[in-house]
């Protein structure tokens, strides 16, 4: 393969500090089985690609289990495969990397050990298939330096991080804006695919290194606009951006729409680890509407435009709605829930109300009794 | 020293199962789809696993393929190993001599070295056409205990079944003093499950006597048994009780499914204290559209349903357009049924194509039986299918 996939699974924590605090931003479950790293994962196995290193940085126990060895993915191989990368600290002053390019700098070895000409590098927060072969396509016929892939779209409202914006001319990245509130405007925002030359990627790495340059898009992209040909390649298809618990919510809710779920999973190409559970079973007092519900399930009360992971339990009598359950989650009998995001293992008993609002779901801890 | 394995396992998989019909054309009976997930060989080989017994030969003959497929290399049950795990024993080519297996014991015969090269004490026997949730490793130290040399599972089963059945007629403490095969009138009613543990030196000299018998007909119930008996080995009936279904037959299978349903079900393969393994299948989770209804019913993920589901078994990747009602069915993967279309007390199997407004089968009221579709087919819409029906090939429907 023409391309070594590098993954960022760490680099947005601060966008949704609630889920990532018992687990890294890759494994953050979604779509009622998989974990947001599986769609960056699957679409290099699904562009051909046969090594990707992961990078990691904390709480990263969850990656790895997820992970394993890569068989989900087929890249479980002698020759390549699937390799996690801990993080690579620093011995003087005990700290860990806090930004891309020194993330980078601490997998030196795997990015001089690769073979490939190309570096497909994406993060973990979005949901979305993108086919790298196009990209790299683009990006050699382009001549370009650095391809960038972005997403034209109004930035999801009430979001903290707005993301990175570009403007284009004829295909090129002629200025870059951070953080910039967009007052509702269609922008070019970036989804954070880099496309570029192995060799590149090398020199940036070791020039940052002697030159002590902390950040990619500041001091690499937003420098060489001018002396690098930096490309911008439009992702057409369904988007959607992790940027906060809101739009984590909306983004799991837009699974509902079926031709969102046709784009992502028709084609049954979604990667993750399979686990085994018992099929979902009805009771004859369950009735669900516009759900999508994970194996291993026990329902016997009403389910409605909500995401219901593996292994839960809803008991008769019970009203969910408009929420997002996460596996091993036990609802007592008779108990209302709308516009809630339980984490893992958490167990809501008999007659407990409980309502956030679609703008603002309300988050339950992993393990939580209420 | 010496490496070697306690028991081996012998798992029969050639059946042909001719009496699930159009079920069984193109696969082996252990390959048949239940329960929404699994086939019937998970249940004996994650028997085999939960009991700790990790070397399983598999003996496939009748229509392999997807089988062969489905076992792979073990994964899904945790017997991909280096040493023992799953292995494929089909029928070979030898220097001498090569045949199909010509009986249970001719199969196991010619697998003989598979065996010897674990150097076990004991072997296991299995077949593959049973639902049941079993600790093996009970019966092997039940086994042990009586100092047996074979030792045969069995059940009490009605005295008004027991004709059907291989009858065991045994001493207070187990002992076995005589077989009767499908006695009209039967003295017991402690039937043999086909399952058997073998001290493994005996087995070696009763297959070996066996092979070079005039007139066997080299089958265990038939032949070996009785041998054994009439020699004056010590032969043991252990006693299981529990859920145990021979799923031989259309309605045997049928019934099997729907003893999964239910709140209380009369048997729970979601129970994780004996977890059923099996090859997943890699699809999103299913979706039940706004005008859906899932009533008392088993569905697997990939499911998109807009109908209504009552009281049935729907595996993975079964499509249920709007207005229709599948009641008292079996859908098997990757269906797709159109709209307004109605499916009754039937079993639909994998991959076949049902327009709009298809009818298939007749309420189970009507006395004229389950309804079977097999695999791989098109019904076009509007078309009718009776109860009883046994479907081979596609159906058009009158426009």
């Amino acid at each position: 393969m023409r391309a070594v996939g590098i993954i960022f699974s760490n680099i947005h924590d601060n966008n949704i500090p609630e889920l990532v605090r018992v687990r890294s931003f890759g494994s953050i479950p979604f779509g009622g089985r998989y974990r947001l790293i599986d769609f960056p994962l699957s679409n290099m196995v699904n562009s051909g690609m046969d090594t990707v290193g992961i990078i990691t940085k904390s709480n990263y126990q969850s990656l790895m289990d997820h992970v394993g060895s890569g068989k989900d993915w087929d890249l479980a191989r002698k020759d390549g495969g699937v390799i996690i990368l801990p993080p690579f600290g620093d011995v003087e002053s005990n700290t860990l990397y806090n930004t891309r390019l020194e993330a980078l700098k601490g997998i030196t070895s795997f990015l001089f050990r690769a073979d490939e000409e190309y570096v497909v590098m994406t993060d973990c927060d979005s949901v979305c298939r993108i086919n790298y072969n196009e990209v790299l396509d683009y990006h050699i016929k382009s001549q370009a330096d650095i391809t960038l892939v972005y997403k034209k779209r109004v930035p999801i409202s009430n979001s903290i991080d707005y993301g990175t914006t570009f403007e284009i001319q004829d295909g090129r990245i002629v200025n870059l804006s951070y953080n910039s509130p967009l007052e509702n405007k269609q922008a070019n925002v970036f989804i954070n695919v880099f496309v570029m030359k192995r060799s590149l990627l090398q020199n940036i790495v070791m020039d940052s290194i002697s030159h002590n340059k902390k950040s990619f898009t500041n001091d690499i992209i937003a420098e060489n606009l001018k002396s690098m040909k930096i490309m911008g390649f439009e992702h057409k298809g369904f988007y959607a951006g992790i940027s906060s618990l809101q739009a984590y919510y909306e983004s799991n809710m837009a699974m509902l729409d079926s031709s969102n779920r046709n784009e992502i999973f028709g084609d049954r190409s979604v990667f993750t680890k399979i686990r085994d559970s018992a099929p979902t079973k009805y009771g004859n007092t369950a009735v669900v509407k516009n759900s999508m519900i994970a194996d291993g399930c026990v329902i016997e009360g009403e389910v409605e435009n909500s995401i219901i992971f593996r292994n839960v339990k809803v008991g008769r009598g019970a009203k969910i709605k408009n929420s997002i359950i996460m596996q091993n989650s036990v609802l007592g009998e008779n108990c209302t829930l709308n516009c809630i995001i339980t984490d893992k293992n958490v167990t809501v008993k008999d007659r407990v109300c409980l309502s956030g609002n679609d703008n603002h779901p309300f988050y339950v801890g992993k393990g939580i009794m209420i | 020293m010496i490496r070697k394995k306690k028991c081996v396992a012998m798992l029969l998989a050639g059946g042909q199962g001719s009496r699930l019909y159009a079920l069984t054309n193109n696969i082996a009976k252990p390959a048949v789809s239940f329960g929404g997930k699994y086939r019937i060989i998970d249940f004996p080989l994650s028997n085999c696993v939960n009991s700790g017994i990790d070397t399983v030969g598999v003996l496939t003959q009748y229509q392999p393929l997807v089988l062969n497929d489905y076992i792979g290399n073990g994964q899904p049950w945790d017997l991909d190993r280096s040493y023992g795990g799953v292995h494929i024993l089909s029928p070979y080519q030898g220097k001498t001599s090569s045949d199909w297996y010509k009986g249970t014991a001719n199969a196991i015969y010619q697998n003989i070295h598979f065996i010897k090269q674990f150097n076990p004490d004991y072997v296991l026997i299995l077949s593959g056409d049973h639902i049941y949730k079993m600790n093996y490793a009970k019966m092997i130290n039940y086994h042990i205990l009586s100092n047996s040399d074979c030792t045969i599972a069995a059940i009490k089963v009605p005295i008004e079944e027991a004709s059907r059945f291989g009858i065991l007629n045994t001493k207070e403490d187990g002992t076995i003093y005589e077989f009767e095969e499908k006695p009209k009138k039967p003295k017991s009613t402690l039937a043999s499950m086909g399952i058997y543990v073998f001290s493994a030196q005996k087995l070696y000299k009763y297959l070996e006597e066996d092979s070079v018998a005039p007139n066997s007909s080299n089958d265990f119930g038939k032949d070996i048994l009785p041998k054994m008996l009439n020699s004056g080995e010590k032969m043991m009936a252990y006693q299981f009780e529990g859920y145990w279904k021979d799923v031989g037959t259309i309605t045997s299978l049928f019934e099997a499914n729907m003893d999964l349903l239910g709140n209380k079900p009369v048997f729970d393969v979601a129970d994780n204290s004996w977890k059923i393994q099996s090859r997943s299948p890699l699809a999103p989770p299913q979706y039940i559209g706004d005008s859906a209804k899932t009533d008392n019913s088993i569905i697997m993920s990939g499911c998109e349903i807009f109908g209504s589901v009552e009281n049935s078994v729907l595996a993975s990747d079964v499509k249920v357009g709007k207005g229709s009602l599948i009641k008292n069915s079996i859908i098997m993967s990757d269906v797709t049924i159109g709209e307004n279309s109605v499916v009754e007390y039937a079993i639909i199997d994998e991959n076949t194509i049902i327009g709009d407004n298809v009818v298939i089968g007749a309420p189970k009221e009507t006395d004229k039986g389950i309804t079977v579709v097999g695999r791989g087919l098109a019904i076009s819409n509007n078309a009718k299918i009776d109860g009883g029906q046994m479907i081979e090939s596609n159906v058009k429907g009158d426009n």
